[in-house]
């Protein structure tokens, strides 16, 4: 027997949980989401724990690890509620003063808070940090209140309550209504209309259907799926129950990567708790529906992000694409109907049924509604998740949240949607993030990762970084991709080492046309992505590297040159020790010379040189 | 099984429903080439030089014929410009991979392509991938004794860590259905020798000549029912 029998009994056990909490009462919840995890929230946890014993504290302070608090670049974080105040950069070493200052004396550890990088002023409360103030969060609201290892938690805060919506009070047909009005588009790449996804499928011949959740983010930098799996699971799987419902699915799998082994626990767990509790199984809740979740677990190839070979990979097969038609929805998993949606987009439904789609769709601009979490790495002084309004201009995002550039030096790019993104230049710093304003100007939504570069970064660099990742990423099936990814990194390692030719630009728009024109599947029609953006806006720094053989950014190792200024050298010799190939030489007590016949550009003299006098063109 | 008509080149076509573009092309006797499609196998896309061009314009796209599925009114163009730059550079693509693969220099020619502006890795290479051997091991032989292994820029066909493979029957049709003989085979003093493993030939018992390895006999034995013995004579003596 499931520990909840009906929609009533769910609706009377949630009414005990919430009266056995107390609003008011005092919490430390400390992040343990992907940034603040390895930097040590589990020792810091303990260590409250430890000294909140010590000071007479246990049970009348609630102390919680929970999902990530978003400021991933100030971790370990950690929350004081009711008062929502916030500590960054936290270690042990820091617990004894939190828990008398602040936990018994009500007052602020000021060292500990965040600073306004432009004012200097302190922040001692969330809403005070600019970073939170101009977001909107929705799939991530819940992130660093709850534990994610509890049901009770996710319940408390309204967890599961669609499924006396949907199970008893809609038709399923209803429930694709009113997804398809709220304007919900898939979070994982294509943006497609997830209420048609789920129509076209519903409507697919067969009594048999499957619900796959796609969680094989495999971007460099991107952990938008990890940290909504790892740090409220409950959300992806309450999404699922809803879209099973709606598309008439018997079984659900959930496709993590291996890599990701929270998450795998996380989801592991939270799919005990509500078997146990009969949100998922044979007649949930005394309804006619039945529906149970599998984890699938992928070896960590980025293609088995592709729902064709994600399917593939599922059944236990090599994860390479399948040409479309037939589409998953009409032929998926084991041939039949399948939906696949991303994390985001499953963890966007249940507030879709619970407010109502007009709620849902008053956000966001017009083809694009709701919000969208972006993982902001790179250049920026504030990195982490942040959750905006679709229709938040990059400038908000890279500026307002992110809060500028590191060092106060020029923004240069910033590549949207994953390695297969364009790199979005200055000029279009006042766009407004949506599906279709990225595509216009070259790049992609993707999944939501967004890496700034500024005057440090080579965009020839960076074009070659990423088909060097997807060209090792590139199941390697059809020829175009195949092919053309490979010779694609030998033209950009051709013009980083100054031996590219200018005729190997235009042969190189010549191959990306036929890549994104013939490839199998979305990796290789998307894969010329970072080389045609850079083309396009950064043409200048390509024929620099070709024409005079220089990297403007100093970052390409083969077209530098190390001199030493003879006014700043000391003499001291210490690049003489430090080169590895003897190339630097001169007389005793007079400025050094390097021989650039022997000079292997390591760069190792200019990290020596305490004068600054070794110069870098 | 119904029919749909629909436009390629401008000219009206009925094809059967269920059959794809490539299959409706030739009913017009027009020539696509293709590496990858052979007709007794399910196609999968591979080499991407049958692609066509869909849809009217300016809304067109690439598809691969052998697997797109015919589709009432559609508008199909076997030879736009963009089919061409597209098959073109594909093949040039192939060239610098297999530049001595004689099927290759043949295919590009005809294009017009005789030379790669891409680089060679390896001059001797002349594998394309096109999973042929893959696909016919695995659907007509149903043995899978070879697959593809690693991603890109490794991808290549082999047994299971390269080692003899267990479910190997050494029949050969790998080989035979190479189209650039690049699967090793050889067959001396009644050993045939493929995938790095000797294959006892066995001998008709009636005229003497070579059939089969034992193991694939065996394999034919299990898969009739019938006693081995019976597939020890030659089919010519039976």
């Amino acid at each position: 027997m499931p520990i909840i029998e009906s929609v009533d009994h769910l609706t009377e056990y949630r009414r005990q949980v919430r009266a056995r909490r107390d609003p008011n009462q005092l919490q430390v919840l400390v992040c343990g989401g992907p940034g603040c995890l390895p930097l040590g929230s589990e020792p810091l946890a303990e260590a409250f724990q430890a000294e909140m014993a010590a000071k007479g504290l246990e049970g009348k302070v609630l102390l919680k690890t929970t999902g990530c608090h978003g400021l991933c670049s100030h971790g370990v974080r950690v929350l004081i509620r009711p008062k929502e105040i916030t500590y960054q950069k936290v270690t042990p070493e820091d617990v004894p003063e939190i828990v008398e200052t602040t936990l018994i004396n009500q007052g602020l550890v000021e060292r500990l808070l965040y600073q306004d990088p432009h004012s200097q002023a302190p922040c001692p409360h969330k809403g005070d940090i600019p970073f939170y103030q101009s977001q909107n969060p929705l799939v991530l609201r819940k992130l660093d209140i709850i534990d994610p290892e509890s049901l009770d938690d996710y319940l408390a805060f309204g967890g599961y309550r669609t499924l006396r919506k949907i199970l008893f009070q809609m038709t399923p047909e209803q429930v694709i209504e009113a997804v398809e009005k709220s304007g919900l588009r898939g979070r994982g790449g294509g943006g497609f209309a997830s209420g048609r996804k789920w129509r076209l499928c519903r409507n697919a011949p067969g009594d048999v259907k499957f619900v796959i959740c796609n969680g094989d983010e495999g971007d460099p930098g991107a952990f938008m799926d990890r940290a909504i799996m790892e740090g409220d699971p409950h959300a992806v799987i309450e999404g699922m129950i809803v879209g099973a419902y709606a598309i008439g699915a018997l079984r659900g799998y959930i496709y993590v990567r291996h890599e990701y082994p929270l998450a795998v626990k996380r989801l592991q767990k939270a799919l005990e708790q509500v078997r146990e509790f009969g949100f998922l199984g044979t007649k949930i809740l005394r309804s006619n529906f039945s529906f149970d979740i599998k984890i699938s677990q992928g070896a960590g190839a980025f293609v088995c992000g592709e729902e064709t070979a994600l399917i593939a990979s599922i059944e236990g097969k090599i994860g390479e694409p399948m040409p479309r038609p037939p589409y998953p929805v009409q032929a998926g998993l084991f041939g039949l109907p399948t939906v696949i949606n991303n994390v985001e987009t499953l963890a966007n439904v249940p507030e879709i049924i619970n407010m109502g789609p007009e709620w849902f769709a008053a956000m966001g601009t017009d083809n694009s509604k709701g919000t969208k979490v972006f993982s902001l790495v790179g250049a920026v002084n504030n990195t982490g998740l942040v959750e905006v309004p679709m229709g938040t201009t990059l400038r908000q995002i890279i500026f307002d949240l992110g809060g500028g550039i590191i060092d106060n030096r020029d923004f240069k790019a910033v590549q949207t949607g994953g390695p297969s993104g364009g790199c979005i230049p200055s000029q279009f710093l006042d766009l407004p993030v949506d599906y279709d304003s990225l595509q216009q100007v070259g790049s992609i939504m993707g999944s939501g990762g967004m890496i700034v570069m500024d005057s440090h970064n080579c965009m020839v660099d960076v074009a070659r970084y990423f088909i060097s990742f997807l060209m090792e990423e590139s199941c390697g099936k059809c020829t175009p991709c195949r092919e053309g990814l490979k010779q694609l990194l030998a033209i950009l390692g051709d013009i980083t080492n100054g031996q590219g030719e200018e005729s190997q630009l235009a042969l190189m728009e010549e191959l990306c046309r036929t890549m994104a024109a013939a490839s199998l599947c979305g990796l290789g029609q998307s894969a010329a992505n970072p080389v045609l953006s850079t083309l396009k806006y950064f043409r200048e720094e390509y024929e620099k590297h070709i024409r005079d053989k220089k990297c403007p950014a100093l970052v390409c190792r083969q077209l530098l040159t190390f001199t030493i200024d003879p006014n700043e050298c000391t003499s001291c010799l210490a690049c003489v020790r430090e080169c590895p190939v003897g190339a630097i030489s001169g007389p005793k007590k007079e400025p050094q010379v390097i021989d650039q016949e022997i000079c292997i550009k390591c760069g190792l003299c200019r990290d020596a040189c305490q004068f600054e006098a070794v110069v870098v063109e | 099984m119904g029919e749909v008509s629909l436009l390629i080149n401008g000219i009206y076509v009925k094809a059967p429903v269920g059959s794809t573009l490539l299959e409706a092309t030739r009913l017009l006797d027009l020539e696509i080439p293709t590496l990858c499609h052979h007709p007794d196998l399910k196609p999968e896309g591979h080499c991407r030089l049958c692609v066509v061009e869909i849809g009217e314009w300016p809304h067109t796209r690439l598809v691969n014929s052998c697997t797109y599925p015919v589709e009432k009114g559609l508008n199909v163009q076997t030879h736009s410009d963009k089919v061409l730059e597209a098959r073109r550079l594909v093949l040039e693509l192939l060239l610098a991979r297999t530049p001595k693969a004689e099927l290759i220099q043949k295919s590009a020619a005809a294009l017009g392509v005789t030379e790669s502006r891409f680089k060679t890795e390896d001059p001797e290479e002349l594998c394309i991938l096109c999973g042929l051997c893959v696909r016919t091991c695995r659907e007509i032989v149903g043995v899978s004794a070879i697959s593809m292994s690693s991603r890109a820029p490794d991808k290549q066909v082999a047994t299971p860590f390269k080692e003899p493979s267990e479910v190997c029957i050494g029949c050969g049709s790998c080989a035979f259905v190479c189209p650039n003989n690049v699967i090793p085979y050889t067959e001396k003093n009644g050993i045939r020798t493929i995938w790095g493993q000797d294959f006892e030939l066995v001998a008709c018992s009636a005229c003497g000549s070579y059939i089969a390895p034992l193991a694939q006999l065996e394999y034919w034995a299990r898969l009739t029912g019938d006693p081995v013995e019976r597939y020890l004579v030659c089919r010519n003596c039976r």
